[in-house]
């Protein structure tokens, strides 16, 4: 209880005047990039260079650009195709992930054949389906899908099969149905292999999304982007940039809700077993 | 004996079914045979190209580029993870940072690496290092903050030098997150050069596809599809076998290290 006043005269002055928390760790979180920020408005004042404009030209351009109706054209109709790819994805890959993992042969039959099709640099399905299912919705759907479903359906796999051998044991002799079996057994238990696969997929799809906008489209942001390299507006070209990355930390920041909504119980789990 | 050779003959059992329903669906007309074409005509253009030269530079130039860009990305991503990740004050204030750059997709990139560096190899490389970059940074700074507590204490009360300590005790702690970082980061930087091939047309494996597609070869595009996953397959098999070598000293040449 006397410890405080023992540091207090042991530690300097300016040591004990502290900042008080809730600044700090404000300071922490907002520091380096203000800091960056002001550095590159600065540069831009000092020496303008024509391929980085000033922050605030960017800003103008962002409003400009995408606030209005190309939010509706553009913006809007990109993220959907990227949700619903995603989630077809997400669905597909853990419904087949499931079957496949809880059925033995049926998972040495098809391993080393979904292997090779997740090695595939997704990528490289872009003009493969532009060719087979050419260049909608459609395609643009499925190329997303066909790109990100692996990593979730093999990691669901590898999830099924390391279900605890006494806890599946267990299940059985309690009876319980095939339903809760997967409700209450397996789906949790596989849970983190699965969120650990959805988080790969979520930059494959970001990625496949922009590549087929810029390769063959009518609209889109992965076009409008190209559009504005290809004409040298430049404010509005970085406004685009920007814009992705806003999307890709929004997705980002969801993703981390739902693995905390999903995973919670199982962090918890892990602290405890550390201390 | 049985028991090892079922796996196998199952795998193979479900390669072989695999080809002779693309086979089937080509033929019996379930597909379009001219845009999916059957897996007999996709192979007879693989085998004709392999052996093309040209093949095999194109080939070489897709890994050129994906191993300059790793070992640039590889050795940054060392550097710095290393001194942010053993310095607190630094870890605290670019936390934020790392957080808000790193989920940037690399594609977004794209345009601007265009603008710097016109459609040439460099270009790529940015995205390709922008990407890779962050894989192997975030687990060099788990790894080297991973350093185990009471091993830390010892150490310092038998007052090691700086350079035993980061010898002895942070590098083997971080080295198997380390190869995790380049396992991971390996994988993403191929999908990258592949891309930067298909969007910024730097010659490679990408861009020959394109090619084929708007020659109307569709085997010809299948085939290297195929290529394409074959040569993932020979990295990503590679790497482990890396990783093995170098981790046959860590106790459990370990369950894999998921984020």
């Amino acid at each position: 209880m006397s410890a405080p006043a023992v540091t207090r005269r042991l530690l300097p002055a300016s040591a004990t005047r502290r900042l008080p928390r809730w600044l700090d760790g404000l300071l922490e979180a907002v520091g380096l990039p203000l800091v960056l920020l002001v550095l590159w408005a600065l540069s831009a004042l000092v020496a303008p260079n024509r391929y980085f404009p000033a922050p605030w030209r960017i800003a103008e351009a962002f409003v400009k650009t995408w606030v209005g109706e190309s939010f509706f054209v553009d913006v809007l109709p990109s993220i959907g195709r990227l949700l619903v790819g995603l989630a077809l994805a997400i669905v597909i890959g853990i419904a087949v992930g499931l079957l496949i993992g809880s059925v033995r042969w049926l998972r040495q039959f098809v391993e080393p054949v979904f292997e090779f099709f997740r090695a595939v640099p997704p990528p490289m399905l872009v003009p493969l389906l532009a060719i087979t299912l050419g260049i909608g919705d459609t395609a643009k759907i499925a190329v997303i899908v066909a790109g990100a479903v692996w990593p979730i359906l093999l990691n669901t796999v590898e999830g099924v099969r390391a279900v605890d051998a006494v806890q599946r044991e267990t299940a059985t002799s309690y009876q319980l149905s095939t339903v809760q079996r997967v409700v209450y057994l397996t789906l949790p238990s596989a849970a983190p292999q699965i969120m650990a696969g959805i988080r790969q997929s979520l930059s494959i799809a970001i990625i496949l999304m922009v590549i087929s906008e810029m390769t063959n489209s009518s609209s889109g942001l992965g076009l409008r982007i190209t559009f504005f390299q290809q004409n040298f507006q430049i404010p509005e070209m970085w406004s685009g940039i920007v814009l992705l990355g806003f999307i890709g930390i929004a997705l980002a920041l969801l993703f981390q809700i739902a693995e905390r909504l999903v995973l919670g119980w199982y962090r918890g789990l892990k602290e405890t077993e550390r201390a | 004996m049985r028991r090892r050779l079922r796996p196998v003959l199952l795998g193979l059992a479900g390669v072989v079914v695999f080809l002779a329903l693309w086979q089937l669906a080509a033929t019996v007309g379930w597909v379009n045979g001219k845009y999916v074409p059957p897996p007999t005509e996709v192979f007879a253009s693989l085998g004709r190209m392999m052996l093309d030269l040209h093949y095999w530079r194109t080939i070489g130039n897709t890994l050129t580029t994906w191993a300059i860009g790793l070992v640039i990305a590889g050795v940054a991503a060392l550097a710095l993870g290393t001194v942010i990740g053993l310095i607190p004050f630094l870890r605290r204030y670019t936390r934020s940072t790392v957080e808000f750059l790193r989920p940037i997709p690399s594609v977004a990139i794209i345009p601007l690496a265009i603008l710097m560096f016109g459609y040439d190899r460099e270009a790529s490389l940015v995205i390709v290092v922008f990407a890779t970059f962050w894989q192997i940074f975030i687990q060099v700074l788990y790894g080297v903050a991973d350093v185990d507590p009471v091993a830390r204490d010892t150490q310092r009360s038998f007052g090691l030098s700086a350079r035993s300590r980061f010898v002895h005790l942070v590098l083997p702690t971080a080295l198997p997150y380390i190869m995790t970082g380049i396992r991971l980061g390996a994988t993403v930087a191929l999908i990258l050069t592949v891309t930067g091939e298909l969007l910024i047309q730097v010659d490679g494996i990408g861009r020959l596809l394109t090619q084929r597609g708007t020659a109307a070869d569709y085997a010809g595009v299948y085939a290297l599809v195929v290529s394409a996953g074959l040569l993932a397959l020979v990295i990503n098999t590679l790497v482990r076998i890396i990783e093995r070598r170098v981790l046959a000293w860590h106790e459990s040449v370990r369950a894999e290290v998921v984020l």
